[in-house]
């Protein structure tokens, strides 16, 4: 999931300065599950913003707020709402953000950060496993990714800075090559520790991303 | 001969090395260069300058070595993958053989959040290995990373660092092993304090091989104050100073005596393991107190070749 951190509630006023009137957007989804753009978020948001002696027209809680048709199919439906706000305030991740940019010629603002795809650890709790780097290397190195959990994101680690397991950047975090030999060593896969590997291609997907499928081409 | 320099014919004549680091002024004073080389030029055999270390901004490494080579002296570049994709990397180097510095040493880098910047993009496009294997393919088949040809010799002498107290320890000799493989000619370590744990991973670095194929220099930093001694042992990752050590600079009368005499003795004993060709001697902020320690190590006169 995407993982979002709410931006200060000054922050998004100075955002919606120029606004008198708001429309808020949140997700079913990612939003949700962080906290940031669920139900209970939504109101709160409604709550604040109101005491602010702000208007807020109305709110949609997509299902996905990436998906661009549902997101235009929700703002059809909520025309009249959206037709009265000043602003959109997008409670969703960018991605969220940027399909409710194309639903609508109204000033679209985010109402939080887009911090990193997570994997959900326990309720409210994520962590960075993949950063979509785009050339996969978790075949080389036991199903652990140092491209994203090395805070250097070397492919011939570990470099000096480990400390009994944890990395000399963050020691909350655990040194991804360590875990990676000792997962090899379990696999008696050292040899691939020994290997030099070569320079990274960072550009396998030239970015921004864009993917079709081969059966959706020249769809109908 | 690889590349030629100073440190590279010391070492090859089988004699023991001594390297020394300068850092490069905050700033763009040639001069503070230009007096810190003059001051200890004839208390080692090379002179490495740091590349924005621990990802603070300095002058550059390369500009500070191409002031050392102008004065004579044979600078060690130092070399992060932590500012530059590969791209610059490659570009510097050949701009670095075109200055006429024939020694590289290879690093991954500090992480800038220990740094000055430490809002900076990271950029760690390659790692130190791959940089290793870059410059060797640089200069023993002429090409870049790409696979095109380079326009000219590479004669680089190349080196890398080690730790010998990070861990896993049972992998550390393996990763040295990569490193020699991917063609460190030189290996600077980490600062030794705790000599006999150093000496149990010279014994297995020996046992398979590597120092044959490799020629390692133990890493030295003097300490002047019991201050220094504490930081480095609590906050420096992969420093690890005995408690005695500390005791003993905190009892003495004239701490920086006493500094001196526990890396003498550091010296002395390192200079009879197995496997080591040389000491490479940080004095970070206190480059002026090389001559004096490499004197009374009795090092001096560095060999003239």
């Amino acid at each position: 999931m995407i993982v979002t951190r709410k931006k200060p509630f000054e922050a998004i006023l100075k955002e919606l300065e120029d606004a008198g009137s708001v429309f808020l957007i949140g997700c079913a989804d990612c939003a949700t599950v962080a906290e940031t753009g669920g139900e209970d978020q939504i109101k709160e948001m409604t709550e604040k913003l109101t005491a602010e002696g702000k208007e807020v027209t109305g709110n949609v809680i997509p299902e996905t707020g990436c998906h661009e048709l549902d997101v235009k199919k929700e703002f059809r439906a909520h025309k009249e709402e959206v037709g009265r706000a000043d602003a959109i305030l997008c409670m969703s991740c960018g991605a969220g953000c940027q399909s409710a940019r194309d639903a609508t010629e109204k000033p679209v603002y985010p109402a939080n950060d887009s911090i990193f795809l997570g994997n959900v650890m326990r309720v409210g709790q994520f962590e960075e496993k993949c950063r979509l780097c785009g050339d996969c290397v978790l075949d080389l190195t036991g199903g652990i990714c140092p491209v994203t959990r090395c805070h250097k994101g070397i492919l011939n680690g570990p470099c000096g800075g480990t400390n009994e397991g944890k990395c000399e950047v963050d020691p909350e975090k655990d040194c991804a090559w360590t875990l990676i030999y000792q997962q090899l060593e379990r696999e008696g896969k050292l040899d691939r520790m020994r290997a030099i590997q070569a320079p990274k291609n960072w550009g396998p997907v030239l970015k921004p991303g864009r993917h079709v499928l081969e059966r959706d081409k020249g769809g109908e | 001969m690889k590349a030629g320099t100073n440190l590279e014919k010391v070492l090859e004549a089988d004699q023991f090395a001594v390297t020394a680091e300068i850092g490069p002024p905050k700033g763009g004073s040639s001069k503070a260069i230009e007096t810190k080389g003059e001051a200890i030029r004839h208390a080692a055999d090379a002179f490495n300058v740091t590349d924005n270390q621990t990802a603070v901004v300095r002058m550059s490494s390369l500009a500070a070595c191409g002031i050392l080579k102008r004065m004579g002296l044979d600078p060690v570049m130092q070399m992060l993958c932590r500012d530059r994709n590969r791209i610059m990397l490659q570009s510097d180097i050949c701009g670095a053989v075109a200055l006429g510095i024939g020694n590289l040493l290879c690093l991954t880098g500090d992480h800038v959040k220990f740094g000055n910047h430490p809002e900076a993009k990271v950029v760690f496009d390659i790692d130190s290995v791959q940089l290793i294997a870059a410059v060797k393919t640089m200069r023993e088949e002429g090409k870049f990373i790409s696979g095109e040809e380079v326009a000219g010799p590479v004669p680089m002498f190349i080196g890398a660092v080690e730790n010998p107290y990070a861990d896993p320890f049972e992998y550390r000799t393996a990763r040295l092993s990569k490193k020699v493989k991917a063609g460190a000619d030189f290996i600077q370590t980490q600062a030794v304090y705790d000599v006999p744990r150093f000496a149990e991973w010279m014994k297995e670095i020996c046992a398979e091989g590597i120092d044959r194929r490799t020629h390692i220099l133990a890493g030295i930093i003097p300490v002047k104050a019991v201050g220094m001694a504490r930081y480095m042992r609590d906050y420096v990752s992969g420093v690890e100073i005995p408690d005695a050590m500390i005791k003993r600079l905190e009892k003495a009368k004239d701490v920086r005596e006493e500094g001196i005499k526990v890396i003498l003795e550091i010296i002395e004993e390192v200079k009879v393991i197995p496997g080591v060709h040389g000491i490479h001697v940080q004095a970070v902020g206190w480059e002026e107190i090389v001559p004096e320690i490499i004197e009374r190590a009795g090092l001096l006169p560095r060999p003239a070749l």
